[in-house]
């Protein structure tokens, strides 16, 4: 392959081949992935526990094995040698093959469930079939195409975690923050929800870490419904879903920055870091991408907004003495909850909003309209002229399908490994909003050390252009920012830190000393 | 308006243009004929090992120059007329200028071993550098083995591009011990271990002799002092830099080994100033060399001339020493002044720490009468450089660093610490009875 000219002319032939036990492991692996392919066909291979066993393993054993095969015989330290030679992580023919097979399989996933055997009123067929006995072990229901997903999905990120902190061993905190997400996913989002519905078929199937805006069907009626109907259980839960909005998520944020949650605990983050680790060097770090993913991913937290203030005001009635809360009552309570904070920050954080403040603005003023309109000019199902029923089947298609599974994953290998928790994930957004606002995290930079050589923004996975702040000895405060550490880590001058300090003192815009006298800094800084 | 040219598009050039940018209207032009736009050359290697494309070197991007008025002008300054103030360019070009700022940095040493022009030969500096070394070992089919002379920074960085590549590397240095005239004696040592566990053929004690031809005009083998041939196909020269300023041999400037500055940065003929790699103080700033061929220093410089040229007259008045590096996987800052054995004073004492079995170590250099703290090496460990900063300004002793350690910890989250092992040592090696104070953020921020 013409490696040649891809990277720009000064790197030629690749220096990395693949050693023979790497490619004794792509075998296993992919045998493992052949057995699902042949089952996707149909083709049945009778005996489904064992097969599906069978096919688990190998793909395990191939992907750890490879990472063994590559990590073990080195030194501890930054292993990037090669990333930009290797067609699957430049933008080469196998990161197109990956990208479209990956995009493929999430649109059939999404849209065309019966092509992976998936059957109505019936026993499943071919790829679901496989999955059915582990499906039936574990909540005594047939696999659905998201329990295929779903077991998927934790295997790659505990097979690619695995990888993960082979190839970061040295550094404790990436070592801690993969298990963690290892551990979030297989507990929280795998087991524990398979298990309960095993316990109490009302309850909805509820991934507890996963919480609302990007669990944007939280609030939905059939969920509402299920909660209360099944007692005490389901009110908690209803209520944990409530307060992880308003009190934990805020406390968390305060207390550690929006990592606490994007690189420790959430699901997209967990594959977006191990799966998705051979990617992060691919997202945009222009400042045109930074324009469009400030102006996308707050209209999506507007649009979610709105989507779930309609939906629970279309199943809410309007008499008070039937139901404590009526519609007046909730549209009253969002609007003055929306202009609290809007207030609080334009009193208490406009310096620090400045640039930002007409986003915010706009977004506010945008949801208010609305919200008024909502509720004195249509009739009980109406926003203006949508339903509310259309506007929630419009984001789920386009931001729960489209946007987080078919480009934000599909995409990986084209634009990296966070487009999803970048542009389109409202959760990120409103953490972000947090962590820019009110938090004690920060990433300090190291007074004058920083040699601009640019591994921490080419590895920085959210586009961020991080040298642009380290070379002028500035904190990185951004509200993108998920805390992965790798700057951090990639940095060979030791220049980077992730800090919980005090909030006093955290965005300084002096530029700190970059070596010259301090009389001389003290006039720079001024002008 | 000043038309203030610039010859060199490195970081002491680029750093003074933007200054004047930010505190000037002048019109500024920028001239080079290495790269079109200002690049970290410090991050070349990255690029041969893969881990960037040439254009994440860039630090801005290409409107960025555009946007704030700063020309770009690509080409190659032959002749510098300072009576008629204007510069002629190899394609017969001239340009005239009100300011002149000599930015053009260093090449590498050849200190004329026969051979050293040969095909095949080269130093490791510029963008043109790496494009050579590109053709000259792209694999280890067609490079079996380099050869890299000379026991420095760039040369340690140029033998890890080559192992990345699985390239064979033999490491003559003409030292006992790896930069030894720089590290004392302990972790210089702990680097020679590390360069042969990454398997470089590390030949301490060892000079070159000469590199011979095969008939194509190409470097075929060396010859060491040692009577030794070695076969190869690349031979690395990384002994060091000299400044870059041939061509302002008959332009009435005053040169040494570089241009000759003030520590206003202006040379011998006015509206002509000097900085970076290139600029050679009449005598060294403190305990410093005349010549700093360092990234921070350009920088450092950059900021200080923007400030005398928009009318602001400042010494160039460089803090506390500081600098860092990375030897394969085992990064260094230094803090201060620690000394080798080689070049140390009587009074300057070291006190040293190093891990069992890691490549961690740490020298801390303090005065024998006083206890003054002088500075500190530090393999391993990240600290924090504003700390540092403080504790030197303000004279502390080596109890007080000792005591304070854990304020200065750099180190990511959840990384092993190890000041509590250190202060043990400390206690035991001067018979002291120091316990460290817990890490305080008061402390710290009122300090940064």
């Amino acid at each position: 392959m013409g490696n040649f000219d891809r990277s720009m002319s000064l790197a030629g032939e690749p220096p990395k081949a693949l050693n023979t036990g790497q490619k004794l492991a792509v075998l296993v692996g992919m045998t493992g992935m052949g057995i699902l392919i042949l089952q996707l066909f149909n083709l049945n291979l009778g005996n489904s526990a064992l097969w599906l066993t069978i096919s688990i393993v190998a793909i395990f054993t191939g992907i750890i094995w490879f990472s063994q095969a590559a990590y073990a015989h080195k030194h501890k330290g930054i292993k990037n040698d090669g990333v930009w030679f290797k067609s699957i992580s430049s933008r080469g023919v196998l990161a197109w093959m990956g990208g479209i097979a990956l995009t493929g399989f999430y649109i059939v996933l999404y849209f065309y469930p019966q092509y992976l055997g998936l059957v109505k009123d019936g026993d499943n067929t071919g790829l679901i079939a496989l999955f059915d006995p582990l499906s039936k072990g574990l909540s005594g229901n047939p696999a659905s195409q998201w329990f295929v997903y779903g077991t998927m999905y934790t295997v790659a990120i505990l097979a690619f975690g695995a990888k993960f902190i082979w190839k970061y061993r040295h550094n404790k905190y990436e070592q801690l923050r993969t298990v963690s997400v290892m551990f979030f996913q297989t507990a929280f989002a795998f087991f524990i929800p398979e298990i309960m519905a095993r316990l109490n078929g009302d309850l909805p199937y509820y991934d507890l870490k996963n919480m609302w805006p990007l669990n944007y069907y939280n609030f939905e009626r059939y969920r509402i419904n299920g909660f209360i109907d099944s007692g005490s259980v389901g009110m908690t839960m209803l209520f944990f879903g409530i307060i992880s909005i308003f009190v934990i998520s805020p406390f968390l944020t305060y207390k550690y920055g929006k990592r606490w949650y994007c690189s420790w605990v959430c699901g997209c983050g967990g594959l977006a870091e191990t799966a998705g680790d051979s990617f992060r060097q691919l997202s945009d770090k222009s400042k045109f991408a930074w324009k469009v993913e400030r102006w996308v991913v707050h209209s999506v937290v507007v649009f979610v907004t709105l989507m779930t203030t309609a939906v629970i005001y279309s199943y809410l009635g309007n008499d008070s003495s039937k139901y404590w809360l009526t519609k007046t009552m909730f549209i009253s309570g969002v609007a003055v909850i929306l202009t609290a904070v809007f207030a609080w920050v334009m009193i208490y954080k406009r310096e620090e909003l400045a640039k930002d403040a007409k986003y915010g603005a706009i977004g506010y003023f945008t949801i208010i309209a609305v919200l008024i309109g909502m509720h004195f000019f249509s009739d009980s199902a109406n926003i203006f002229i949508f339903k509310a029923e259309t506007l929630r089947t419009t984001y789920s298609f386009l931001i729960g399908s489209i946007f987080s599974g078919v480009i934000g994953t599909g995409f990986y290998p084209i634009l990296g490994n966070r487009v999803w928790c970048r542009f389109g994930c409202p959760m990120a957004a409103m953490l972000g909003f947090q962590q820019r606002m009110f938090s004690k995290f920060r990433i300090t930079t190291n007074g004058g050390q920083c040699i601009s050589c640019g591994n921490c923004s080419t590895y920085c996975e959210m586009g961020i252009d991080v040298r642009a702040y380290a070379q002028k000895g500035e904190n990185i405060v951004r509200s993108s920012c998920v805390g992965c550490g790798i700057c951090s880590a990639v940095c060979p001058r030791g220049v980077l830190k992730l800090e919980n300090g005090p909030e006093k003192g955290r965005i300084n815009s002096q530029d700190v000393l970059l070596g010259n006298d301090v009389d001389l800094m003290d006039l720079v800084n001024k002008k | 308006m000043d038309h203030i040219v610039i010859i060199g598009n490195g970081i002491s050039g680029v750093t003074l243009a933007r200054h004047i940018r930010k505190l000037s209207d002048k019109r500024i032009t920028i001239i080079s004929a290495e790269s079109d736009y200002f690049f970290s050359r410090t991050a070349l290697m990255y690029v041969y090992m893969g881990h960037m494309k040439f254009e994440h070197t860039q630090p801005y991007e290409n409107w960025f120059w555009k946007k704030n008025r700063i020309d770009l002008v690509n080409g190659f300054v032959e002749k510098v007329e300072t009576d008629a103030k204007k510069l002629v360019l190899k394609d017969g070009s001239s340009i005239s200028y009100d300011k002149l700022i000599i930015a053009t940095g260093s090449k590498p040493n050849k200190f004329g071993w026969p051979g050293q022009d040969l095909k095949g030969v080269q130093g490791l500096y510029s963008k043109q550098d790496l494009e050579m070394l590109e053709k000259n070992a792209p694999n280890k089919k067609v490079c079996n083995r380099a050869v890299i002379v000379g026991g420095g920074l760039i040369g340690i960085e140029m033998a890890e591009m080559l192992r990345s590549r699985e390239i064979p590397v033999t490491f003559l240095v003409r030292e006992k011990s790896f930069w030894n005239g720089v590290l004392p004696a302990g972790e210089s040592a702990m680097i020679n271990e590390h360069i042969l566990e990454h398997h470089i053929d590390l030949q301490l004690d060892t000079n070159l002799e000469k590199i011979i031809s095969d008939e194509n005009g190409r470097a075929k083998a060396v010859v060491t002092d040692k009577g030794e041939t070695i076969e190869c196909n690349v031979v690395g020269l990384t002994a060091g830099v000299t400044p870059n300023i041939d061509f302002l041999k008959d332009s009435g400037i005053e040169l040494g080994r570089g241009v000759k500055v003030n520590r206003f940065l202006e040379t011998n003929v006015k509206d002509v100033f000097a900085i970076g790699d290139c600029a050679e103080q009449h005598e060294g700033i403190g305990s410093r060399r005349p010549i700093e061929a360092v990234w921070y220093t350009g920088r450092m410089m950059g900021e200080a001339l923007a400030q005398t040229i928009c009318g602001n007259p400042r010494e160039y008045n460089p803090g506390h020493w500081f600098n860092s590096a990375k030897f394969l996987d085992v990064e260094y800052q230094t803090y201060g002044w620690v000394f080798s054995e080689r070049s140390k004073n009587d009074n300057e004492h070291h006190f040293h720490w190093r891990h069992a079995s890691e490549k961690i170590c740490i020298t801390v250099a303090f005065d024998k009468d006083s206890h003054q703290f002088l500075g500190l090496n530090t393999f391993g460990i990240r600290m924090r450089h504003e700390i540092f900063d403080q504790w030197l300004t303000e004279n502390k002793d080596i109890d007080h660093v000792m005591t304070y350690l854990k304020d200065a910890n750099f180190d990511p989250e959840f990384f092993k610490l190890y000041e509590d092992e250190i202060i043990a040592k400390y206690n035991a090696d001067f018979n002291k009875n120091i316990s460290a104070k817990k890490k305080s953020w008061k402390r710290i921020f009122s300090i940064a």
